[in-house]
């Protein structure tokens, strides 16, 4: 038996570990001792959650009240663990920093859900979506945690309906489900294009039902700046009152992150404008491992930017790829004029010429790269953008390619793609001024959605013992790529049915001694927080908050976003470093601390950001492989396209915090073998 | 263009606030409104001036966390969320006047910024289907008749802005609640607490301090999601049924 498998008794591996011979990112890091996840299960695959949920101890319901639990954030994944545990009689303290816990982000999402219902009697099964996202996740997930996703994943439409989520039906009145995302069953559920809106009202609602039973406490407009550790246990967080300002230390037994992810590390995505790293950051920086912090998702069909004053970017749903052509002109002097004058041929229709079998319909990441491509050669339309080039200098970009729906307007009719397309192409045209109807739409890919995140065992449970971390916040089941429709099923899957399972076990050994408001982790714990404040609000320098976060935007895009290469890496780490440095001496923040003050807040999240941007550079450096949403220009076949190396990767990067680099700290990197026995792992071609 | 901005400020929830002149220059027709904002703030903070306090989110019109009273509409002039207005339905050289909502429920914590939290409250008093995780039947074993599932998702598109309220004379939010009230009542998994779900959230809205609903209908013309006047129609059979079944 392969070193490093022994968890796995009487399976036969699929793999053998890996063996990194690279070294990219020598004297930015140390190796630290390999990282074992000691709660994976054992046992044929379909029966390991099953088993679990038995072994696991039960928490007497006399009990459950005496137990607190934080949970902060309220989207599917926390919303969602509120209201279970909440209804199990659990004692739940909710936090969220919008006005209220419907706003948080799972909102926005579009397409929908997967579930393994087989409705369509097409050969769905729970095994096949558990193959397709392993697949998807180009090999870098775990089979355990993937193949719980995937048995849950029928469950959630059960809880979702019974709760009145307004799904599409058919005209029997049953559901209806949609193929999504090159998969060819029909297996995602929906609600026209507001899918994550209707699930996250359905949390919610459970949530404010439990509130008003007295099981859940809401907590709005606060913002968790602080992890509280204490005898090497999580015991509670520290929080600020956005509205007085006030710091406040909130104890329990128990804290799970369910705090969403950091893409707006970029400063430009699709995330929303407070969507950001803190309290997952300020946890690591407290022992929690982050893992494959590199692991981005790039969306290839967002709106492009139209100039330095853009906050967000919006997606346009990707299945306009089915129905739109994609092209730039075949000359430069051609990318300023009027679209309907460039003829025929002289448009260039890239991704059906390089990919003539998959043609417009190829994978997000290989349409993204090949975008980035023609506008890098100067093929870009729309308007041009100052940006940052590979040398460090400034030169004006047209970021945006066509995406045209002439032939399918002349083919299916007007109405009929109307019909199709819904609100969409409404909210381009609110958006951009411009009628696709009349002019081919504009798009440019935009980062979406992120893999990587805190470490976690298979109970969902961090290094730090009693500090549970759930959904986007979590690296645990999308592996280097997050299938369509599938970021839902992971947040609903682990604050429905996974974290409770998983929860109660760990509580089973509580109540926990309580803690005093003046224990020395405590007091430490508010000190940190207070003198943070206080620093961000005396150092009264000449730059806004703002003008920081768009600078570190424009390195992460430029050197760690679609083609990453080593010296690219390099630079921006030491870019960062300079411009970390400088924030903290020459940053300007007014006002007061005792008020709401947006730029305050947005001070901390900033602050954490020019951290996490090293650690996903570092991290990038050190993967010289391509997968999934990780593509290193050093690693593609001929044909330019991504190149795994399983021999030397097949392992999830689990990072610890070794301090400020500035002060000359290091991070240290773990690694977890990844070892398949229900699945083998195969390269992809999309030629 | 360049624009004169006459925004309310005010320090905390219990100080006197005031409409402050800013003239803002170089603002492009693409930008979203908020951005607009965004610049003016960008050149509060350069000029030493501390910047406007506002609520926005996903700034793709779904979140509901953004607001404003922009010369006098809810949302500005068009059908859509403050986020997603654009300068282009504004000219060179206008004055616009922003606001935060106007209404007694919503109190301002500070400038553009209000609490509306009556609305979470509303939510807790009836708002929801009471079905516990794990207890959910298989999803297909009740079919909700096409046409009923269809009318509740139109209404289920509501995103809790509060612009409803702010539109209304009266300072209502029946619009809110009959959304609510029409999205759970068209589907069968909603029947059970229909009654008692209408009579618990109009008790919760007047306790709140809402007014009541005399078919002015601003509030439909002033929702980013069109919800129809008729769900105050549906909220206020919902109520008499109610009440003669003795709720």
């Amino acid at each position: 038996m392969a070193a490093g498998t022994h968890y796995l008794p009487g399976l036969t591996p699929t793999n053998e570990p890996s063996v990194q011979k690279s070294d990219d990112a020598a004297g930015f890091y140390e190796l630290g001792e390999k990282l074992v996840d000691e709660k994976a299960p054992t046992g044929p695959i379909e029966e390991r959650w099953t088993t679990r949920k038995f072994e696991n101890r039960l928490v007497n319901p006399a009990n459950r009240r005496k137990l607190d639990i934080i949970i902060v954030g309220t989207g599917l994944a926390g919303g969602a663990a509120a209201a279970t545990l909440g209804e199990a009689g659990y004692n739940v303290k909710s936090f969220c920093y919008q006005d209220s816990p419907r706003r948080a982000h799972s909102i926005a999402a579009q397409g929908g859900i997967n579930a393994a219902k087989n409705y369509k009697e097409d050969g769905d099964s729970t095994y096949r979506l558990f193959y397709d996202t392993v697949k998807g996740g180009d090999y870098r997930a775990r089979e355990s945690n993937v193949y719980r996703l995937a048995e849950q994943s029928a469950n959630i439409i059960d809880q979702c309906v019974a709760q009145g989520v307004p799904f599409a039906r058919e005209y029997g009145g049953l559901l209806d489900n949609r193929s999504f995302g090159g998969v060819q069953v029909s297996r995602t559920f929906y609600a026209r294009g507001q899918t994550g809106q209707q699930l996250l009202l359905g949390a919610y609602q459970a949530m404010e039902r439990q509130v008003a039973a007295g099981t859940v406490e809401a907590f709005t407009r606060h913002e968790m700046l602080e992890l509280i550790v204490v005898d090497g246990k999580a015991r509670g967080i520290v929080a600020r009152d956005m509205v007085t300002g006030a710091i406040e230390t909130h104890l329990a037994d128990v804290v799970v992150l369910a705090s969403g992810g950091y893409g707006n590390v970029f400063y430009l995505s699709t995330n929303a404008m407070g969507s950001n790293v803190t309290a997952a950051w300020r946890a690591h920086r407290k022992g929690a491992y982050m893992a494959n912090p590199c692991y981005t998702q790039i969306h290839p069909t967002c709106i492009p930017v139209t100039g330095s004053h853009q906050s967000k970017l919006t997606l346009m749903s990707e299945s306009l790829r089915n129905d739109g052509r994609i092209w730039v002109p075949k000359k430069v002097e051609d990318c300023e004029k009027d679209p309907r004058e460039i003829p025929e041929a002289d448009r260039d229709f890239f991704l059906e010429r390089i990919y003539p079998s998959f043609g417009n319909l190829v994978p997000r990441d290989i349409a993204s790269r090949a975008a980035k491509y023609m506008c890098d050669e100067g093929r870009g339309v729309g308007p041009e953008i100052e940006e940052l080039q590979p040398d460090g200098t400034t030169k004006k970009v047209r970021r945006g390619v066509y995406l045209d729906l002439t032939d399918a307007i002349n083919r299916l009719g007007k109405e009929a793609v109307e019909e199709k397309y819904d609100n969409l192409l409404d909210m381009y045209e609110r958006i951009t001024g411009e009628s696709p109807y009349e002019l081919p739409m504009r798009i440019y890919p935009a980062v979406h959605y992120v893999m990587g995140g805190l470490w976690v065992d298979y109970e969902l449970q961090s290094n730090i013992p009693g500090l549970f971390v759930t959904g986007e916040a979590n690296f645990s089941d999308h592996g280097a790529n997050r299938l369509g429709a599938s970021a839902l099923m992971q947040g609903l899957a682990d604050g429905y049915f996974v974290l409770p399972n998983t929860i109660r076990d760990y509580l089973a050994d509580g109540p926990f001694e309580k803690v005093a408001e003046d224990h020395p982790a405590v007091v430490e714990a508010l000190a940190s927080v207070t003198e943070r404040v206080d620093k961000f609000m005396s150092i009264q320098g000449t730059r806004s908050v703002e003008s920081y976060h768009k600078e570190l935007g424009s390195i992460m895009w430029e050197y760690c976003g679609m083609d990453r290469r080593e010296e690219g890496l390099k630079t921006a780490i030491a870019k960062i470093r300079a411009l970390r440095e400088d924030f903290w001496t020459n940053v300007k923040v007014l006002g007061s601390a005792d008020n709401i003050n947006q730029d305050l807040e947005k001070a901390g999240r900033v602050a954490d950001f020019l951290e996490l941007g090293e650690l996903m550079c570092i991290d990038a450096l050190n993967r010289r492989e391509s997968c999934g949403g990780h593509f290193r220009g050093e690693s593609q076949t001929e044909d330019g396209e991504a190149l795994r190396h399983d021999d030397e990767f097949a392992y999830v990067a689990a990072w610890e915090w070794g301090g400020d680099s500035n002060d000359g700290g290091q991070p240290v990197l773990h690694k977890e073998d990844l070892i398949y026995t229900a699945i083998e792992m195969k390269q992809r071609s999309y030629k | 263009m360049k624009l004169t901005l006459k925004i309310w400020r005010q320090e905390n929830p219990t100080a006197t606030g005031a409409i402050h002149t800013y003239e803002l220059d170089g603002v492009a027709k693409d930008m979203s409104f908020l951005e607009m904002l965004d610049l003016l703030n960008e050149q509060l903070v350069l000029t030493g001036e501390e910047p406007v306090a506002f609520d926005s989110d996903c700034r793709e019109g779904i979140c509901g966390m953004c607001s404003l009273m922009i010369n006098g509409e809810a949302h500005g002039p068009e059908v859509t969320t403050t986020c997603q207005l654009h300068m282009r339905s504004f000219n060179d050289g206008d004055t616009i006047t922003i606001e935060p909502w106007r209404a007694e429920p919503f109190p301002v914590l500070k400038d553009l910024v209000v609490d509306r939290s009556a609305f979470d409250r509303i939510i807790q008093a009836g708002g929801y289907i009471s079905a516990n995780t794990g207890s959910a039947p298989e999803a297909n074993s009740v079919p909700a008749p096409r046409d009923k599932a269809m009318r509740a998702f139109n209404v289920a598109t509501c995103i809790g802005c509060g612009a409803c309220v702010a539109a209304c004379p009266n300072g209502s939010a029946s619009l809110f609640m009959g959304a609510k009230i029409t999205h759970l009542g068209e589907l069968p998994q909603g029947q059970p607490e229909r009654w008692s779900r209408v009579v618990d959230m109009v008790g919760q809205h007047d306790h709140e301090g809402f007014g009541g609903c005399t078919n002015i209908g601003e509030c439909a013309s002033a929702c980013p999601k069109e919800i129809p006047l008729d769900v105050i129609s549906q909220l206020n059979k919902d109520l008499r049924t109610a009440m003669k079944n003795g709720l």
